[in-house]
């Protein structure tokens, strides 16, 4: 899907996210084309978040560099009231926990109609008419009645649910969905994915998934980029990625995923150490965690093009 | 919500009949009892007192008095003032619209006031204003409100001339332009204790509720500012905050009492201290069933009034 021709959707470069000192997003790069999932993976506290926030320039109290050009508009350098026009109308976002992301004293049918509202010029019958038929969309039986009901009243997949309804209303080009089926039980997990797959296809958005687990990049995203204390280490199509990974933190993420044939007794291999810590290294970030370090590790690696399209930041690999 | 209502009816019955006990005890319990006026007073013969005690029924046991004292005050019957044999009921009531009045003006003045402040001070936090109000409202909780009182008297009654320096009406002037000139300042005396206490409420709630992930959901639809602030953010700290209203109930009571004195506004305020330098039994115990009536009632439609705005909270019966 990311053939040279297309012109992407989304080009970020060099985005750099710092909170006070602490560089939480040290300069990343990606693109994602029209239609395309990426998803974007990495242990927790290594800037997944923060990177989709600051595209949505949702961030408060953070300093932001870099660009990011969607659809040829640079977001990180429009005023305030032209990026409000741009939220939730080319670029949506659905966040990580249903349960505290819906207001819990406006109806959930009124939170879409809201989202409606604020960038299409139509009438409050007309909204609510959308709203209802945005519910069903996404899966929610008796929509009519579901509107008005509250979040509190709804389980937190249905909750999801009218996330996704929210974001999708004004039909945004570019979805960010940071973890999106994290806090939900394990089959409603399965069900949310499966209704986002869907509608992302019928809509052709591009995608950023953000995730920490592996077996939802492998079955959904088209390509992956691994993110690790704030920067990417690797980058690739997903099955490429999958097939031959480079970078020994993306092998060490790739083996913990559990097995369905290893045994019970057989623990599931990790990463020794821990992320703690690793903006302040000077050299590359993973190399105290990392097996294969060497003393080429004391100068940062860049991330550079070793297969087509597959990216790595490694100074010992082939 | 029947149901609720009247459970929260009884227990208000039996709060007002705990408070009528302790105040009936406190009043016989008291040096020289509910006569000691005429005790201590040495023209006042034996036979006198012998004969008064008769007369008011204060020769028959303390719990017969009070039963009928309770039992009047239910049925309507008040009784009547140890001096001049006025009804109290009528005593009473002539008064309690002039104190509603202060009340209820200077408890909606300090509420929009003290939430505009609260807000915009969550809003702009550490900013040079966030600092001022607090300080400012500092200096308002740590000075007692009679001292404000007799400051405003002396700059704007007496110094400046703008504002009468107390009662209600000029003599000989009962226009509404002369009410509301002798509104104004014993309203802004008492409104400013609440307003500062309004205010830092106001401003902890709503940096709460700003953090919360709901308010993020709120901007990312790319809706105004203010309507994230006001229906979103607002809406939800304010909740607590109207059952702090209620709790705030007996400050607001103290406060009219001690305003009503220093600007001789005939409320019920200024009728409390008179007859309380006279010791007149009947009407002071009239005022404080009065008063705690006010607080209770008060209390209940503060928890009704959160019940119908907060759709979590259920009218329960407990
Ligand atoms: N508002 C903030 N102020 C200061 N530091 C922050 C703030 N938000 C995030 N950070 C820091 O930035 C880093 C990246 O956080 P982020 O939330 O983006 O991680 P994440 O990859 O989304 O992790 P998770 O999987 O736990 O969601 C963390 O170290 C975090 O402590
Ligand atoms: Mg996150």
């Amino acid at each position: 899907m990311t053939g040279e021709a297309s012109t992407p959707l989304l080009k970020v470069e060099n985005l750099l996210v710092a909170f006070g000192r602490a560089k939480a997003v040290d300069g990343i790069s990606f693109d994602v084309a029209p239609g395309e999932m990426l998803g974007l993976v990495g242990e927790s506290g290594c800037g997944k978040s923060t990177t989709a926030l600051a595209l949505m320039r949702l961030l408060r109290d953070a300093e932001i560099g870099g660009t990011a050009h969607l659809n040829g508009v640079e977001l990180l350098g429009l005023d305030e009231a032209a990026m409000r026009a741009r939220r939730g109308a080319d670029v949506a976002m659905i966040f990580q926990d249903p349960g505290t992301a819906l207001h819990p004293m406006i109806r959930v049918g009124d939170q879409i109609v809201e989202a409606l509202t604020a960038h299409l010029n139509i009438s409050r019958r007309e909204a609510r008419k959308r709203a209802i038929d945005l519910l069903r969309k996404v899966g929610i039986a008796a929509p009519e009645e579901r509107f008005s009901v509250y979040p509190h009243e709804m389980s937190g997949g249905m909750c999801q649910r009218v996330v996704i309804a929210m974001a999708m209303a004004c039909a945004p080009r570019l979805l960010l969905a940071d973890e999106p089926t994290t806090a939900l039980d394990v089959t409603v997990q399965a069900q949310i994915l499966e209704l986002l797959q869907g509608l992302v296809r019928e809509e052709g958005m591009g995608v950023i998934l953000i995730t920490h687990d592996l077996g939802v990049v492998a079955g959904m995203t088209d390509r992956v980029a691994v993110m690790y204390a704030g920067a990417i280490v690797e980058m690739a199509a997903t099955e490429e990625l999958f097939a031959t990974p480079l970078h020994p933190y993306t092998h060490g993420l790739l083996r913990s995923i559990p097995q369905l044939d290893s045994g019970w007794d057989e623990p599931v291999p990790t990463i020794p150490g821990s992320v703690q810590g690793a903006e302040l290294q000077t050299g590359c970030r993973f190399a105290p965690r990392c097996a294969k370090a060497s003393d080429a590790c004391r100068t940062p690696p860049a991330l550079r093009e070793i297969g087509e399209n597959h990216f790595v930041s490694c100074w010992n690999t082939p | 919500m029947a149901r609720f209502l009247i459970n929260r009816l009884l227990q208000s019955a039996v709060l007002l009949f705990g408070v009528s006990i302790v105040g009936f005890a406190l009043m016989h319990l008291a040096p020289g009892g509910p006569l000691a006026i005429y005790t201590l007073n040495p023209t006042v013969t034996a036979q006198d007192i012998e004969r008064i005690k008769v007369l008011f029924g204060l020769d028959q046991p303390v719990y017969v008095q009070y039963f009928k004292w309770a039992g009047g005050l239910v049925s309507g019957n008040w009784g009547y003032s140890f001096f001049g044999g006025q009804q109290v009921r009528e005593i009473v009531l002539d008064r309690l619209p002039a104190t509603f009045l202060l009340m209820g003006t200077s408890l909606a003045l300090a509420l929009v006031i003290g939430v505009a402040i609260g807000t915009l001070a969550a809003v702009r936090r550490n900013s040079v204003f966030d600092y001022a109000t607090a300080i400012g409202a500092m200096i308002a909780l740590s000075l007692p409100t009679f001292w404000f009182g007799l400051l405003a008297i002396f700059f704007f009654a007496q110094t400046l001339g703008w504002f009468p320096a107390g009662g209600m009406v000029s003599i000989g002037d009962g226009s509404l332009l002369d009410r509301l000139h002798h509104l104004v300042l014993p309203v802004v005396v008492l409104a400013l204790v609440l307003v500062a206490q309004w205010s830092r409420y106001t401003r902890s709630s709503m940096i709460d509720i700003l953090d919360q992930d709901f308010v993020r959901t709120a901007r990312a639809k790319g809706i105004s500012p203010s309507r994230v602030l006001v229906n979103h953010g607002l809406r939800a700290a304010l909740v607590p905050l109207v059952a702090l209203a209620g709790l705030q109930l007996p400050l607001l009571v103290g406060g009219a009492l001690v305003t009503e004195t220093v600007f001789s506004w005939p409320g019920m305020g200024l009728l409390f201290i008179s007859v309380l330098s006279t010791r007149d039994y009947p009407v002071l115990m009239a005022i404080l069933m009065v008063g705690a009536v006010v607080v209770v009632l008060g209390n209940l439609l503060a928890d009704i009034v959160v019940a119908l705005v907060d759709p979590r909270v259920k009218l329960h019966d407990e």
